[in-house]
Parts: structure tokens; sequence; C-alpha cells
């Protein structure tokens, strides 16, 4: 009994330890990134191969929910905002919570799943044959040639997914609300206009889904590059980026929520 | 230079991404018409702006003519001092007046223009000298309670 609760107690704190670990070596990991990216920049090739991997092998995927969540915001804030008769706001409801939440946070946790998986799986994969070790050998850095371009695409990536979803939702709510439901076409962009603002609603969803961008691609090139280059450790590492990137994404959601609304506005 | 299809595609991505962003700035924000129009600012001082925020709106007959800019509190006169910007489009008289409203019982409180009949027109920088403050519920109910009281002690 005693040895058992022992044992788990240090498993515990292995497991605490081993996290703390990890954000420090990612941390570091960031910055090596940023040093290597001269490459990257200077055959600017590189980083637009990876933006078609990344960004637009993930439009589908993005498009398509976006179009559906904004279907569903559509249907649901039509039933309940009808008990008051104030139908006519479905536009306002589906605009903001698309531009404010919805649109940065599903389009990440999209792009982490789609995109972040396939990078860690590439890089773990290129590591556990040996490849990056080649590489090296070659004088080739590993990081500026295969790491950097990758986390530029995918910074660059994230917030034009986002708009897209975005603009997709609002799309998927006027299909819903104005042409099966009989909301008036003027009320329904009106009312959206009046209530959207461009700085703080627009402006901000973009600073959230560029930042969730940088958290996504640094967790997945990271977990790559840790990877234990064996079946199972390359399995492992994209299993803990799609979970990691996701618990990420929703915790830096709250931060940047918390900061924006500050003014009380 | 040779041209391959993952330019294309990169092309195609990146048009696509912000041809969205522009129709979310354009369409959803209203960028485009909100902003172009020329504004003048005219200030107001209230004993008691209740919950008016700023970009709350500016309404006269209950059309939108322009939105709070600016709210500060003025020490010398422990008042609140609100900056009003207006749709240049829009003039109103000297002796209009400003009082802070509620759009329905529970809804966002926004700023009442009452136009004057003065023949001239507020400008850039002046000051709305009529205003009246917005409605505090617990002081409403002081004043009944008090008046009530009032009845009652004149009766007896």
């Amino acid at each position: 009994m005693l040895e058992k609760g022992r044992r788990t107690l240090s498993r515990i704190g292995h497991n605490f330890i081993e996290g703390v670990w990890r954000v420090g070596a990612m941390t570091r990991f960031f910055f090596l990134v940023l040093a290597a990216s001269g490459t990257s920049l200077q055959r600017f090739r590189l980083v637009m191969r990876e933006v078609y991997f990344t960004g637009v092998l993930s439009l589908i995927i993005i498009v398509v929910s976006g179009l559906f969540v904004g279907m569903v915001l559509g249907l649901q804030g039509f039933e309940t905002l009808q008990t008051y008769g104030a139908q006519e706001s479905v536009g306002v409801l589906v605009a903001l919570s698309l531009l404010r939440e919805l649109g940065p946070v599903v389009a990440a946790l999209l792009f982490a799943s789609r995109a972040g998986s396939a990078i860690t799986a590439e890089i773990g994969l290129m590591k556990a044959t040996e490849q990056l070790t080649a590489m090296d050998m070659m004088a080739v850095s590993p990081m500026s040639r295969v790491i950097a371009p990758r986390f530029w695409a995918g910074v660059l990536s994230m917030p034009l997914l986002a708009a897209m979803f975005s603009a997709m939702g609002v799309f998927g709510g006027f299909l819903v609300g104005v042409v099966i439901l009989g909301v008036d076409n003027g009320t329904f962009w009106s009312q959206m206009q009046a209530a959207v603002d461009f700085r703080y609603d627009v402006v901000n969803g973009v600073i959230k889904s560029f930042v969730f961008g940088i958290a996504v691609t640094i967790i997945a090139t990271f977990e790559g590059y840790d990877a234990p280059p064996t079946a199972e450790g390359v399995s492992g590492a994209t299993t803990r980026t799609v979970v990691s990137s996701a618990l990420t994404i929703l915790a830096l959601d709250l931060v940047l929520t918390a900061l924006m609304m500050r003014g009380g506005q | 230079m040779e041209r391959t299809t993952i330019d294309l595609w990169f092309g195609t991505f990146v048009l696509a991404g912000f041809a969205a962003l522009l129709v979310l700035a354009l369409k959803v924000g209203n960028l485009g018409s909100d902003r172009v129009s020329a504004t003048y600012r005219v200030e107001a001082r209230f004993e008691n702006i209740g919950a008016l925020k700023v970009r709350a709106p500016v309404r006269s007959s209950g059309v939108l003519v322009g939105r709070v800019a600016e709210i500060r509190f003025d020490t010398e006169r422990y008042q609140a001092s609100v900056v009003l910007a207006l749709d240049s489009r829009y003039g109103f008289p000297k002796d209009t007046s400003a009082s802070i409203l509620t759009s329905g019982l529970l809804g966002e409180q926004y700023v009442g223009l009452d136009a004057g009949g003065d023949e001239k027109k507020l400008a850039d920088g002046d000051r709305i000298t009529l205003t009246q403050s917005a409605m505090v519920l617990e002081r409403l109910i002081g004043q009944f309670l008090f008046s009530k009281a009032q009845e009652d002690g004149a009766k007896k």
C-alpha cells in the first residue's frame, strides 16, 4: 500500500518535471528556430512548398467545417433569439462568435490535427531514418532546411485559414438565417455591421490566430525533432502534438481574451 | 524564372486568405462606410453617465449620427466629460441638447441628441451645454420612497 502510494507520487513528480523540462526545451527550440530562419527567408521556395502541404491541403477541411459551424450557429441562434423576438440579431451572434472565438480557435484545432500531426510525423520519421543526421553530415543544418520553413509556413497559413473559416461561417449563418429561415437580408447585414468593430473584433481575431499558429507549429516541430527514433516514439510524439496543441490553444485563448477584454467594452 | 504548380497553389491560397480578410473587414466589420465619412467632435458634460461606454451610438430621432469617442472624468468640475464624434454629414444647432438614454428595457445606453432652434451650427470642439444624465435606478427608487414618505407624513 505504502509502496504503491510512493510509486504513484514519484510518477506524478516525474511527469511534472518532464513537463517543466519540455516547456524550457521548447522555448529554447523556439529561439533556435528564429535564429535559423535566415535560409527560409532567402530561399522562400522552401516555405512556399510547406505552405502547400500545411495550408493549401487544409483548405477543404477548414472551409467545410467553417460552413457547417456557421450554419449550426445560425440555427441555434435563431431558435434561442426567437424566444425574445430578436431573430434579426442572428447575424450579430454568428459574426461575433466566429470572429472573436470560434474562427481562430476551431481553425487552430483543425490545423493542429490536420497539419500539426503531419509535421510531427514527418520530422519524427526523418529523425528515425537518420535523414536529419545525414543532413548534418553534409553540413546542411536541419534546423534551417527542415524545421524553420515548416514553422514559417504554419505561422503564415494560420491567420489566413482562420479568416477563411470565419468568412465561410458568416456565409453559412447567412444561408441558414436569410435563405432558409427568412430573416430579412438588410437587417441581417446592418445589425451585424453595427455590432462588429474592425479593430476590436476582426483585428483581435487575426492576432489570436497568429499566436495560435506560432504555438501549434512550434509544438509540432519540437515534438517531431524530439521524438524517440522508433515507430512507437513517432506515434507517441504525434499524439502529444495534437493533445498539447489543443490544450495550449485553449489556454492561450483564455489569456488572450482576458487581455483583449480588459477595457471592459 | 521557372514556374511550378506550387507557386500557383501558394498564390491561390494567399489570395483566398486575403479575400476572406477583406470580406470580414468590409462586409462584416463595415470598415468601408463607417470610417470613411469624416467626423467632428463635440464635448458634453454629464452629472452621471450610468453605464455609457466608448463606441456607444449617438442617435438623433433614432438615426445613428455618431459614436462616443472618449469618456473622461473632469476633476475641476467633478463631472463626466463625454466626447462625441458626429458624422459631418449631419449638422446640429448650437443649442442641441444631449441626454443619455437606454434602448429597450435592459438594452445598451446611448446618447440621444435633440436639435434646438439656433441658427448657428455646432462645430468641431464645441460643447453641448444642455445635458441630461442617465437614469440611475437606485436614485429613482430612493426619490420615490422619499416622496411616498412625505405624502404619508402630510396625511397624518
